[in-house]
């Protein structure tokens, strides 16, 4: 097949103009014939019968990309373009399908998203209806990133993440001396200061029950309260999994592996049906500490088996070090052992930490809205009905831009650590 | 007495006892697992006989007076709630088989892909991953659910494919196969595989002592199309199909009857679970490719194995053995993962049982516990599958 396009000869260096004039044109041909068919419903080879027709611009972009394709050209874009996308050619039909793809749909998608698109406006006849609708992203915003919760009071929610912001920001610059204490003071007294100030109650501030949160501000509650609480449950667990001693060793196994092995969504029904059967008769739990508790177990199994990693990955020497200046159990893990598995686990740390954000919309399943849950409500309500998709794809950009700026800060701390040993 | 001393008087206890101090962490951790699953226990045999209910599985027997809207087996409001836990379990091994099966595909060509020359091609591998590993499955979920499957045509206006199946926005439609003598065509499928197993190994047994290689796969190929075909000439095997066939109910409402309908709820939960799974078995695959050395393939290269013998004889063996151990993780995740069937209402075993049933009864302890046993049960069975195949791709030592 491939001999019979050689009518022109062998592309080769001797004729290496006529080859790449040829080849450019041909290329170009087939671009423009697929751009005219999708957008201004004209077809340049309409005389041919349909089934070739059809495939015309690939048999254009073929041919073209077979005529550039000439070994050491001497022209250096022309060699890195073959070298990169057109080293054979069953490599140029991808190319050529992709590129075709991809002019027939990004317009389209960019039109909905952005040209054809109305962002200014407070009720759903102003939507052209032609593009994206953002008008309903943009009334809805308060209540996607807040939930139910009081539009007079939603400062203390903003006051929170502020603090919390800056006091991470702040970790990174300062001193090692004092960024000691500013972690100590994240770690044990910031939970309780951002609990009060949002749920309130305290100092005047006014009493927001929990049904009323939501949004996603709640995302990152339930999933920072979970990571702070799973910590210390995962070691626990993943030294126990190490234990000489059977007993310990065989429930730590066995409590790791049953919460690995069930859905978190029967751990949630667990936690919202089944949990205030096993409380004292008379004491009522709040849902969402169910919640964070039953997904603090949950994510504690996953930590331990992370941890557990880190732990295996020490040389037997640091154990012997450590015994052999005479040290106990647990002097020689907290001093020697435990400081050195963390921080290899640092990344294990901050994946676990983006599945379970992840996870977090889930917790709908029980009742409790964040992100995803406002945008259900929100498009069920009869004002709003059909803007779904508007609803998803915002949810969708925001969860992405979360979890990817976090998938790649890990990716960065698995490299700094890699070369730190 | 200070701390200091305490400590001391601890420290030298304990060393004139060192069994004691083995025996105690134990005897301190039972206590605690006993203490708790008793207080438990209290708690939940308290609050029970407050609310005057009884713990116990005889409810399984009783019939059940819901319907469920998709089922694999027989199934109906008389039937019993055991009944339908079977269905819900069936559905959910459904899902996770034909999510399995498509993702495994589409995470080894994107997986391949992203190692491709091809910049184009590798980039758009790449940025698949990135796309849907970093959207949360629920959501992902919900806009196949809910956003992409409800703009398909109603049935009237059906898109169709090639005249034997419709896609609507009632779901799709595909025609339904219709047999006569069905057990002689699978006994005969049966044969062929026991067939193609010895040729196999007469295949291998001839290349260890002559060298000479047999073009198996041709033969399996060859088995596994004519001894099944012989049953339709000469076995009475016939095969037919229902095609789906667009009828009116009413004035307005059309819609398809006959063939097999795959519902919505079907096709939004398998296209979530296998591209999200897909983005992380591509990894795993590209990982394992990349973990085959450099100088395996030019030694391969060099005794003359043409490209395509190199992928299947040299590399892949060993990809296999790096990317097995993480696939399997994958596949546990996606039959995890497929329980959040119940948010978009496809009846799995948490949307019948441990929703719908758990309302009726109000049994919370033992529908909860049953759900999660099974799910457990499911995982203990894939992984000892995938840990029995990858034992089997171990490098065997001679």
């Amino acid at each position: 097949m491939i001999k019979k396009l050689y009518f022109l000869g062998m592309p080769t260096r001797d004729k290496l103009n006529l080859f790449v004039s040829v080849g450019t044109l041909l290329f170009v041909l087939g671009i423009i014939d697929v751009i005219l068919n999708s957008f201004f419903e004209m077809n340049i080879t309409s005389f041919l019968p349909r089934w070739i027709n059809y495939f015309t611009p690939l048999v254009f972009s073929f041919v073209g990309l077979h005529y550039v394709r000439i070994e050491f050209s001497g022209i250096r874009i022309l060699d890195r373009l073959n070298k990169n996308i057109n080293l054979n050619w069953f490599n140029a039909i991808l190319t050529s399908l992709i590129i075709f793809v991809l002019i027939k749909n990004i317009p389209p998608l960019l039109n909905w998203l952005f040209f054809d698109a109305d962002f200014i406006g407070t009720s759903k006849e102003e939507c052209s209806r032609e593009g994206a609708c953002w008008i309903f992203v943009n009334v809805w915003f308060k209540r996607l990133i807040y939930g139910l919760y009081p539009n007079s009071e939603i400062w203390r929610i903003n006051l929170s993440f502020l603090m919390l912001i800056g006091l991470v920001i702040s970790a990174f610059f300062v001193a090692p001396k004092i960024k000691k204490y500013i972690i100590i003071f994240l770690l044990f007294i910031f939970p309780f200061i951002a609990m009060n100030l949002i749920s309130g109650g305290n100092f005047g501030l006014e009493w927001v029950e929990t049904p009323a949160w939501g949004g996603l501000s709640l995302t990152f509650i339930i999933s920072i309260f979970a990571l702070l609480f799973c910590f210390p449950v995962g070691m626990f667990l993943a030294l126990g999994r190490r234990s000489s001693a059977p007993i310990v060793r065989y429930s730590s196994i066995g409590f790791i592996e049953f919460w690995r092995g069930v859905p978190l969504i029967t751990v949630l029904f667990m936690a919202s049906v089944m949990m205030p059967m096993f409380l004292p008769d008379g004491v009522y739990m709040d849902k969402l500490v169910r919640v964070i508790i039953a997904i603090t177990l949950f994510e504690a199994a996953y930590m331990a088996e992370v941890i557990r990693g880190g732990l295996q990955a020490l040389p037997r020497g640091q154990y012997d070090a450590g015994k052999s200046l005479g040290m106990g159990y647990w002097r020689m893990h907290l001093l020697v052992i435990l400081p050195q598995a963390l921080k290899l686990v640092i990344p294990g740390v901050a994946n676990t930490f983006l599945a379970l954000v992840k996870d977090t919309p889930l917790i709908l399943v029980v009742g409790l809205l964040e992100l995803v849950g406002m945008i259900d409500m929100a498009k069920t309500n009869p004002e709003w009905l059909g803007f779904a998709t508007e609803g998803y794809v915002f949810a969708g950009v925001v969860f992405w831009i979360i979890c990817y700026s976090m998938s790649r800060y890990s990716q960065y701390l698995e490299r700094k650590y890699k070369t730190d040993r | 007495m200070d701390i200091k001393n305490t400590t001391k008087l601890f420290t030298n206890f304990f060393d004139a006892n060192p069994r004691l101090k083995n025996y105690l962490p134990q005897a301190l951790t039972l206590f605690f697992i006993i203490f708790v699953i008793g207080y438990f226990t209290y708690n939940a045999q308290v609050n029970m006989d407050n609310r005057g209910i009884d713990f116990g599985f005889r409810f399984l027997g009783e019939e059940s007076s819901f319907d469920i809207q998709f089922s694999l087996i027989e199934y109906s409001g008389a039937s019993t709630y055991a009944r339908a836990y079977l269905v819900g379990l069936l559905n959910t091994i459904l899902v996770a088989v034909i999510g399995i099966f498509f993702a495994s595909i589409l995470g080894v060509v994107i997986g391949i892909s992203r190692l491709s020359p091809n910049y184009l091609i590798a980039k758009v591998a790449e940025w698949y991953i990135e796309i849907f590993r970093n959207i949360p499955l629920l959501l992902q979920l919900f806009f196949w659910y809910f956003a992409a499957l409800r703009a398909l045509p109603l049935p009237k206006e059906a898109i169709n494919f090639f005249d034997i199946s419709y896609l609507s926005v009632k779901g799709l439609y595909v025609p339904k196969f219709v047999w006569t003598n069905f057990d002689i065509f699978l006994y005969s499928i049966i044969a062929s595989i026991i067939a193609i197993i010895f040729v196999l190994k007469y295949a291998r047994k001839q290349q260890e002592q002559t060298g000479r290689r047999i073009p198996s796969f041709f033969i399996s190929v060859g088995i596994i199309i004519l001894i099944p075909l012989f049953t339709f000439l000469f076995g009475g095997v016939s095969l037919t199909f229902e095609y789906p066939v667009l009828k009116q109910m009413s004035e307005t409402i059309y819609n398809y009857v006959g063939g097999v309908s795959i519902i919505p709820e079907l096709m939004a939960l398998a296209l979530a679970l296998s591209l999200y799974t897909a983005t992380f078995i591509a990894e795993c695959v590209r990982a394992g490719i990349l973990g085959v050395t450099k100088g395996q393939k030019e030694a391969a290269a060099s005794i003359g194995l043409t490209p395509v013998q190199v992928l299947r004889l040299v590399i892949m063996p060993q990809a296999l053995r790096i990317i097995i151990p993480p696939t399997t993780n994958q596949y546990l995740n996606l039959t995890k993962n497929s329980s959040l069937a119940a948010a978009i209402a496809y009846p799995d075993i948490v949307l019948v049982f441990a929703g719908t049933a758990m309302m009726q009864t109000g049994r919370a302890i033992e529908i909860v516990s049953i759900t999660m046993l099974t799910y457990l049960s499911l995982s203990i069975v894939i992984s000892i599958f995938m840990n029995w195949y990858n034992r089997k791709m171990a490098i065997k030592e001679k």
